[in-house]
C-alpha cells in the first residue's frame, strides 16, 4: 500500500541481474548465519549479548544493498546488522560493540558510511535530516538513509524528522522495518492507523509499503526512494513489512507476550526460503550454488568469531582520551589518579 | 557603578579612545563575532528558530541571514529536538553548526540530543565524528519574562560528560568567547546573559592575540581585591562588580573572579585568588542544591583548606521553580543577600 506513490520520473532501476541475485542471496545466508551464530556465541559466554535479525534479512540486505558508500550515509540503530554486512563493512569490527568492546563498535563510520550503532530508538532519525541537508548545502548528491523500527515511529524525534526533512526537502529515505514487535508490544498496540508509511502523506511526500521479506521488493523500493531523493525531490518514507523472528535480545522471552504458533503464522515464508525458490525456479542458482553459499557463511562466522575471541578490551585511557578533542584538566587529572591507582596491567 | 563603567575607564588611556575599542552592547557584540565566524570560517552556519529573516527574538542573528544567504543562516520548524538533532548530522557531514534555543527553559525539549548524541558522538564514535556545535542558550533570568524563560541549567549542562560551558559576563568577553567558542572542535553550550544583552561596554575588536583581547580561557579576574573573593559569571559578574563598589566604601577591598568558563573550570585561578583573600563567596542565579557553587566550593576547599578563614559561602537562587516576574527580585541573588553572605564569611570564629 504506497500511500503517496512516487511519481515514474525515469528513476526505475533495472531488476538486479542473475549476479545480484546470487550476491543478494550469499549476503543473506552469511547474515542469516552470523546472526544465529551470534545468539549461540552469548549462550556460550563469547559475548555478553546480542540483538538477533532473525527474519529481517531481505529488509536489511536489500536496503544496504541499494547504498552507494561513494557518496551515501547510513544512519543504523542497534539491529542493523544485515546492513552492515550488505555494505561492505568490517564485521568484527561491527560485532565488537556485543562483545561490550566499544559502544559504537570499532568501525571507521566516516570510511565505511555508517553512523556508530546508536541505542537510542529514533536518536540518528534527525541526524541523517542533518546530513542530508547538509549534502543540499553543499550540492552534493549523498542521500541519508535512516533505520528505525515500528517502535521508534512512536517517538516524537521522528515526526520532528520527518517534517524538518520534508520543509527542507533533505534527501533522506526512511527506512522502516516494521517487524511486528517492540520487545513485547506489538504493532497493533504501537502503530496508530497501522501504517509509518501511510503518515507520509501528512508531510505531503511518497510512503511506500512493500513486502519486507522480498529482498528484491526492498531493493527496488530503496533504489526508487533513493533516486527520487538524488534527483532533489525530498524524503521518502519506506516501510518494509517483516517480522522479527526471534528474541529482542539474547535477554528477551518471546514466550511471556507470544505463543509459537503466533510466530509461525505472523513471520509467514522465510526470506531466505522465498529467494531460494525463486533462484531455482528462474534457474538462476542451483543446489551447488546453496551449498558454496551455506560454506562460504559458515567460513565467514569462523574467521568473523576468531576476530572476536581475539578482541582484548581496549586500553583505559581510551575512556578519557576520546571524551573531547581537545582535553580538559580535571579530565587529564582523572586519568593519572586512574593510572595510579586503579591500572593493573 | 557597573561593569561597562569600570570597563570603559580600563579602555580609555588619558582620556583617548584605545585603537580597536569599539562601545557595543552584549547583543551587537555577539552578532558582530557570529557574522566574522560566518566570514572566516565556510562551514560555519547559524539555525535555530526565527534567527533567520527575523534575526531572532533577542536580534543576535540581525541581518546575518541578508549578509550570508539562506543558506548560511536558516530558519528551522519550532522543535528543539530536531533543531539539536539536526546539528549532529550537519557536524558529521563537516559543519560547524551554530544552533540556537529560543530560551534557556527551551533547551529542555531538546536535552535528548544534547546529552544523548551532542555530548557522546566523539567518544561513540573513536573521535572520528567529532561535535563543533556552539549551542547559542539565551540563559537566565532579570527580564521579568514567562516561565520557562528563565532558567539556570549551567550545572545540568555542566554535569554531562563530553560538553562544555561557558558564560560571558559583558559585551568584550561576549565577543572573544563566542569567537572562540565557534572555533572549538567539541561542543560548547553558551550561556548568554540575557539580561545583559543591551548593556554597552568597551570591546576590544583587534584580533584575538592582540593584547588587549585577552586569553579566551579560564577564569578572570574582573577587580583586584585582598579581603574576599566574589565568584561569579553571566550576570552575576556586573552585580558583583557593583557590591564590591559598595564594600570598598566599608573598606572591605573585595576581588570578583569571573569564572567564564564553567566546565571546564578553572581551578588553578579559584585557588590563587582564595589562596590570597582566604575567603570566598560564590553566586549564582540557579537553585542551591546541586548548583554549580557547590562544585566551586569543593574546589577552593581541596585547593585552599589550610589557609581558609571560614567556610566557602554561596548565594544563589532557592530551591523553587523560577518565579513569576513580580518575585523574580525576590529570587535573583541581590546585593543584600550578597552582602549578608561576605558579612557570614567576615565574621566567621572558628570553635
Amino acid at each position: 500500500m504506497d500511500t503517496l506513490p512516487l511519481p515514474d520520473d525515469g528513476n526505475a532501476a533495472p531488476p538486479p541481474t542473475p549476479d545480484q541475485l546470487r550476491e543478494l542471496y550469499s549476503l543473506m545466508a552469511a547474515v542469516r548465519h552470523l546472526d544465529v551464530s551470534a545468539v549461540a556465541w552469548q549462550r556460550q559466554g563469547i559475548i555478553p549479548g546480542y540483538a538477533p535479525e532473525l527474519g529481517q534479512e531481505a529488509a536489511q540486505v536489500g536496503s544496504g544493498y541499494a547504498v552507494d558508500t561513494s557518496r551515501d550515509f547510513v544512519f543504523p540503530t542497534y539491529r542493523e546488522m544485515g546492513v552492515a554486512r550488505a555494505m561492505g563493512v568490517d564485521m568484527v569490527a561491527y560485532m565488537s560493540t556485543h562483545k561490550a568492546t566499544w559502544h559504537g563498535g570499532l568501525y571507521d563510520p566516516v570510511t565505511s558510511r555508517l553512523a556508530p550503532i546508536q541505542a537510542v530508538v529514533a536518536g540518528s532519525v534527525l541526524h541523517a535530516v542533518g546530513w542530508a541537508h547538509g549534502q543540499t548545502l553543499e550540492q552534493n548528491d549523498g542521500v541519508a538513509l535512516a533505520y528505525l523500527g515500528d517502535g521508534a515511529s512512536s517517538q516524537g524525534d521522528v515526526h520532528e524528522a520527518m517534517n524538518f526533512a520534508a520543509v527542507m526537502k533533505a534527501p533522506v529515505v526512511f527506512f522502516v522495518q516494521n517487524n511486528g514487535w517492540a520487545i513485547s508490544v506489538p504493532t497493533e498496540r504501537q502503530v496508530a492507523g497501522g501504517s509509518v508509511a501511510a503518515r507520509a502523506a501528512g508531510y505531503g511526500i511518497p510512503g511506500l509499503q512493500v513486502d519486507g521479506n522480498d529482498v528484491v521488493a526492498v531493493l527496488d523500493a530503496t533504489r526508487r526512494a533513493m533516486a527520487h531523493c538524488r534527483s532533489g525531490n525530498g524524503p521518502v518514507v519506506v516501510e518494509a513489512m517483516t517480522y522479527r523472528r526471534g528474541p529482542h535480545s539474547t535477554s528477551d522471552d518471546p514466550g511471556r507476550y507470544r505463543s509459537l504458533d503466533e510466530e509461525r503464522s505472523g513471520a509467514g515464508e522465510d526470506p531466505l526460503r522465498r529467494l531460494r525458490q525463486r533462484l531455482l525456479d528462474d534457474g538462476i542458482a542451483d543446489d551447488a550454488f546453496f551449498a558454496a553459499a551455506q560454506a562460504a557463511a559458515a567460513a565467514e562466522e569462523t574467521s568473523i568469531r576468531e576476530g572476536i575471541e581475539a578482541l582484548g578490551p581496549r586500553p583505559g585511557s581510551e575512556m578519557f582520551d576520546l571524551v573531547f578533542q581537545e582535553t580538559t584538566p580535571a579530565l587529564k587529572n582523572q586519568a593519572a589518579s586512574w593510572r595510579e591507582e586503579s591500572e593493573h596491567v | 557603578m557597573s561593569n561597562a563603567i569600570l570597563e570603559s575607564e580600563a579602555a580609555m588611556a588619558g582620556g583617548t579612545p584605545r585603537q580597536g575599542v569599539e562601545q557595543l552592547s552584549m547583543q551587537q557584540a555577539l552578532n558582530r563575532a557570529l557574522d566574522e565566524v560566518l566570514t572566516e570560517n565556510p562551514k560555519a552556519v547559524i539555525l535555530g528558530e526565527d534567527c533567520g529573516r527575523l534575526g531572532g527574538v533577542f536580534r543576535i542573528t540581525d541581518g546575518l541571514q541578508s549578509k550570508h544567504g539562506e543558506n548560511r543562516v536558516f530558519d528551522t520548524p519550532l522543535a528543539e529536538s530536531g533543531i539539536l538533532g539536526m546539528s549532529v548530522g550537519l557536524a558529521m557531514a563537516g559543519f560547524h553548526p551554530i544552533p540556537e534555543v529560543q530560551f534557556d527553559g527551551f533547551a529542555y525539549p531538546a536535552i535528548n540530543q544534547i546529552v544523548c548524541q551532542i555530548a557522546r558522538m566523539n567518544y561513540r564514535s573513536r573521535g572520528t565524528l567529532p561535535m563543533p556545535i556552539t549551542l547559542r542558550v539565551p540563559s537566565f533570568g532579570g527580564i521579568r519574562a514567562p516561565e520557562h524563560h528563565g532558567e539556570s541549567l549551567e550545572a545540568l549542562f555542566a554535569h554531562v560528560p563530553g560538553l562544555k560551558v561557558v558564560s560571558p559576563s559583558n559585551p568584550h568577553e561576549a565577543y572573544h568567547l563566542l569567537k572562540y567558542a565557534a572555533t572549538r572542535p567539541d561542543p560548547v553550550i553558551f550561556m548568554e546573559p540575557k539580561s545583559r544583552y543591551w548593556q554597552k561596554g568597551d570591546v576590544d575588536v583587534s584580533a584575538a592575540d592582540a593584547p588587549g583581547a585577552g586569553s579566551p580561557t579560564g577564569a578572570k579576574v574582573m577587580r583586584e581585591g585582598r579581603h574576599l573573593t566574589l565568584i561569579a559569571w553571566g550576570a552575576m559578574v556586573s552585580r558583583c562588580l557593583q557590591v564590591a563598589e559598595l564594600a570598598a566604601e566599608d573598606g572591605i577591598d573585595v576581588e570578583v573572579l569571573d569564572l567564564r568558563w564553567l566546565k571546564p573550570i578553572d581551578a588553578d585561578a579559584l585557588v590563587t585568588s582564595v589562596r590570597k583573600t582566604r575567603r570566598a563567596v560564590v553566586v549564582h542565579e540557579a537553585p542551591l542544591t546541586s548548583g554549580l557553587g557547590a562544585e566551586v566550593a569543593q574546589l577552593i576547599t581541596h585547593g585552599c583548606f589550610d589557609t581558609l578563614k571560614a567556610p566557602v559561602e554561596r548565594v544563589t537562587g532557592f530551591d523553587v521553580p523560577y518565579p513569576s516576574g513580580d518575585l523574580e527580585d525576590e529570587y535573583i541573588p541581590n546585593i543584600d543577600r550578597i552582602l549578608f553572605g561576605m558579612q557570614r564569611v567576615l565574621e566567621y570564629r572558628r570553635g
